[in-house]
């Protein structure tokens, strides 16, 4: 009985409490840099896609929400023809990202992403693309990568170093 | 003796008693959300006031749906007869010398024989629902009624032998010198359980239990008679709250302030105690329940009893 009553008066104490709930809309919650939130498609430096769809986010996307189609420029570079993230499958997981070899695909830490409509959820290539770098400013994948141009093949041209081999074991 | 102005009187205690049954699902909220350091319902309108509104809008429109195995005229009838029994007992009360419906010389049995009936509305409920849950939940509130009906009117006799009356205006005025709280504090507090397993709430809403019968009398109402069962219950809550206002705290009776206010400020208290016992104490085991019911209470009540008659006598 005597239990009883001091359960009664400390719950009635918590009316003095601090209150944990953060009313939303007025008040946002902290976000850690790192948060893994809306996924977006990045440009390098020069304003052009990093995208060079290689699949390798596709493959590596648990819940298979990432679906996109490769095709080459004039230049022989691939990019990708579309590119379609579906929000409402995406998991947030940030295994594309790992996966990226070109850190084209991001994610941000924005979380306002709801719709009316499920159909909303499905975000074409216009809509991912952003105009920045975003996370790394100054990379460039074919800077590092070297590019073939007709004549001369990677590692040929000027102050070019040639590309790493991959069978050889050797440092 | 009536009412110097009936239908006005009426009108009045039915408009307001129903209005606060709706406004107390809003208390109860924020109550709630209070001592669980949360904020509750505070977006529609001042403080969340209109949530309630919105609340009721929606139950209006939602599926008005009968069960085809059920059985149709009870299924319909049962969330009535809560709400029919509870706003009769309030025909019975005492607000203030001047706000009252009826002045019945008998209107404490008056009030104890509805809230008895009104339990007819939880076992016809989860009769008439043919589903097992609900026919747990309403044999659950049919036995809990019986041994908690018993010592409920037991304790409030140790009231009527002080006062000498069962007129619950010459109940409010025989304690105008002390409240009937100090003289009968067993009885008062045998009468809070009571009261509370009278109107189902935590923790002796076992023929609701939602951890163990889905929602136990009431698992197949939907829409506006589910809304009822509710209201019903928020009635039982304000109705005993006041019961205890009158019997044990002086009714209207206090300093400064005018009698409507004291009758309030009272009655509000209780209520919100009701809130706060739902908001601190885990429900019973249902043998618990019935052991401690007719084991512990029961004696109590009679021991109460005979202490206080032995009191009277010896005063005459």
């Amino acid at each position: 009985m005597l239990s009883i009553l001091r359960t009664l008066w400390g719950v009635f104490l918590h009316a003095f409490r601090k209150r944990v709930t953060i009313e939303y809309p007025d008040r946002k919650a902290y976000l850690p840099p790192r948060w893994r939130g809306r996924i977006i498609l990045s440009r390098d430096p020069d304003g052009e896609e990093r995208c060079v769809a290689c699949y390798l986010c596709a493959v590596v996307c648990p819940v298979d929400c990432i679906a996109l189609q490769a095709t080459e420029d004039a230049h022989g570079r691939r990019y990708p023809e579309f590119f379609r993230i579906n929000f409402s499958r995406c998991i947030f997981c940030g295994l594309c990202e790992d996966a990226c070899p070109t850190y084209a695909i991001q994610l941000t830490p924005d979380y306002e992403m709801s719709e009316y409509n499920r159909q909303s959820l499905v975000y074409e290539k216009e809509d991912l693309l952003i105009s920045g770098t975003g996370k790394y400013p100054g990379y460039n994948f074919w800077r590092v990568a070297g590019v073939e141009i007709g004549r001369k093949t990677k590692g040929q041209s000027e102050n070019e170093a040639p590309p790493t081999d991959l069978h050889d074991l050797l440092p | 003796m009536i009412s110097p102005y009936p239908i006005a009187s009426i009108l009045g205690i039915l408009v307001v008693s129903l209005t606060l049954a709706g406004g107390l699902i809003w208390v109860e909220r924020r109550l709630l959300a209070l001592w669980q350091d949360r904020y509750g319902p505070n977006r529609v309108g001042p403080f969340g006031l209109l949530q309630v509104l919105a609340d009721g809008i929606k139950i209006f429109f939602k599926e008005d749906w009968i069960p085809p195995f059920a059985d149709k005229a009870v299924f319909v009838l049962a969330p009535a007869i809560v709400m029919v029994t509870m706003l009769m007992s309030y025909a019975v009360l005492p607000i203030t010398p001047g706000i009252f419906v009826s002045d019945l010389n008998v209107g404490l049995l008056f009030f104890l024989a509805m809230s008895s009936l009104g339990v007819y509305s939880v076992v016809l409920a989860g009769w008439a629902s043919d589903n097992k849950y609900s026919l747990l939940g309403g044999m659950r509130a049919a036995a809990q009624m019986l041994s908690y009906e018993v010592f409920m009117g037991l304790s409030l006799m140790g009231v009527v032998l002080l006062s000498g009356s069962f007129d619950l205006r010459d109940i409010v005025n025989a304690q105008q010198k002390m409240w009937f709280v100090i003289p009968q504090f067993l009885g008062f507090v045998l009468f809070l359980i009571a009261g509370v397993a009278e109107t189902r709430r935590l923790p002796f809403d076992l023929p609701e239990a939602e951890s163990e019968l889905v929602a136990g009398f009431h698992s197949e109402y939907s829409g506006m008679k589910f809304g009822m069962f509710f209201v019903g219950e928020y009635l039982g809550v304000i109705l005993i709250s006041a019961m205890i206002t009158v019997l044990f705290f002086g009714g209207w009776h206090g300093p400064v302030l005018p009698p409507l206010a004291w009758f309030l400020i009272k009655s509000f208290l209780f209520i919100g105690f009701f809130i706060l016992l739902r908001a601190g104490l885990p429900r019973p085991r249902f043998d618990q329940l019935m052991s401690w019911g007719w084991k512990v209470m029961l004696p109590l009540t009679l021991v109460n009893l005979l202490v206080t008659g032995a009191i009277v006598m010896a005063r005459r």
